[in-house]
């Protein structure tokens, strides 16, 4: 996972990869808590093109991570999420929480 | 019950087994051709039956999962995960979404009502403190309404 911070713009940008669940959700959390709490962004952006994979406690890391920007008056951004993922946060109506990002390059045609 | 396959693995209800169950569930149902989206709803619903055993069910406990797949006729996957960890003392409850036994932890309480959207249907049969077992089926090659 890597952890972005753009001064400027005051967003942290987090690239996640790999799998997220409830075995890898909590190495997540402390890294992500870390970085908020030190730059106090205003815009947290997850950006998901490299997530494999997600479950419920992914939603829960979401989730939480929601109530500690919303304390700081900020918002969270999630971007690219795979269509499995994007199919898992519709289910669970985080689009109330968070503004969701999704533009699929065109198909290429062969 | 007849079945044309079928995979039995029992190992400890440690999280870093989450992604074994994962893995286990791939290589049995890669040769029955899924369409992409079964592979992933079904890699889903296995990770939270094993995810509930090892974070409800042996909350304060140790112990093993168990996991059963079956091809049945048709093309239906039959899927069981089961604990021996401390039971579900209310399952309508426990199986409404957004309902967590442990707000605290940041859980969101959505894990039954995702099974329950990626299955056919699901089967939960439950003692306390003598452990829980959840039954699952999907036929593969239906189609479901996306979007
Ligand atoms: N195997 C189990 N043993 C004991 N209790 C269980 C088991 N599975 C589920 N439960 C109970 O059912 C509740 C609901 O489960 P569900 O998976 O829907 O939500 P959750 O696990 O709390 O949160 P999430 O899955 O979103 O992380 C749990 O909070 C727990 O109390
Ligand atoms: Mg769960």
């Amino acid at each position: 996972m890597q952890l972005h911070y753009d001064i400027n713009k005051n967003q942290l940008l987090v690239l996640l990869d790999g799998e997220i669940d409830h075995h890898s959700s909590n190495q997540i959390r402390t890294e992500i808590d870390t970085a908020i709490y030190a730059h106090m962004p205003r815009t947290l952006i997850f950006d998901f093109q490299n997530v494999t994979f997600m479950d419920s406690s992914g939603i829960g890391l979401i989730m939480g991570r929601h109530k500690i920007l919303r304390n700081l008056d900020s918002e969270i951004i999630i971007k690219q999420p795979s269509p499995q993922i994007a199919r898992i946060l519709r289910l669970s109506s985080m689009d109330r929480l968070a503004e969701i990002q999704i533009n699929y390059p065109e198909e290429v045609i062969s | 019950m007849k079945f044309t396959n079928e995979f039995k693995c029992v190992f400890p209800a440690v999280s870093a087994n989450e992604a074994l169950a994962r893995a286990s569930l791939s290589a049995f149902l890669i040769p029955a051709d899924p369409t992409a989206q079964e592979l992933a709803d079904l890699r889903t619903v296995i990770s939270e039956a094993v995810t509930n055993a090892i974070v409800h069910g042996y909350r304060n406990s140790s112990g093993e999962v168990s996991i059963c797949l079956r091809m049945l006729p048709d093309r239906v996957l039959y899927i069981r995960v089961s604990d021996k960890g401390c039971g579900i003392p209310d399952i309508q409850k426990a199986m409404e979404p957004l309902y967590t036994s442990v707000p605290e932890e940041e859980r969101a309480g959505l894990g039954f009502a995702i099974m329950q959207e990626f299955t056919d249907n699901l089967h939960v049969r439950s003692t306390p403190n003598h452990g829980t077992t959840l039954t699952m089926r999907r036929k593969l090659g239906q189609i479901y309404a996306e979007e």
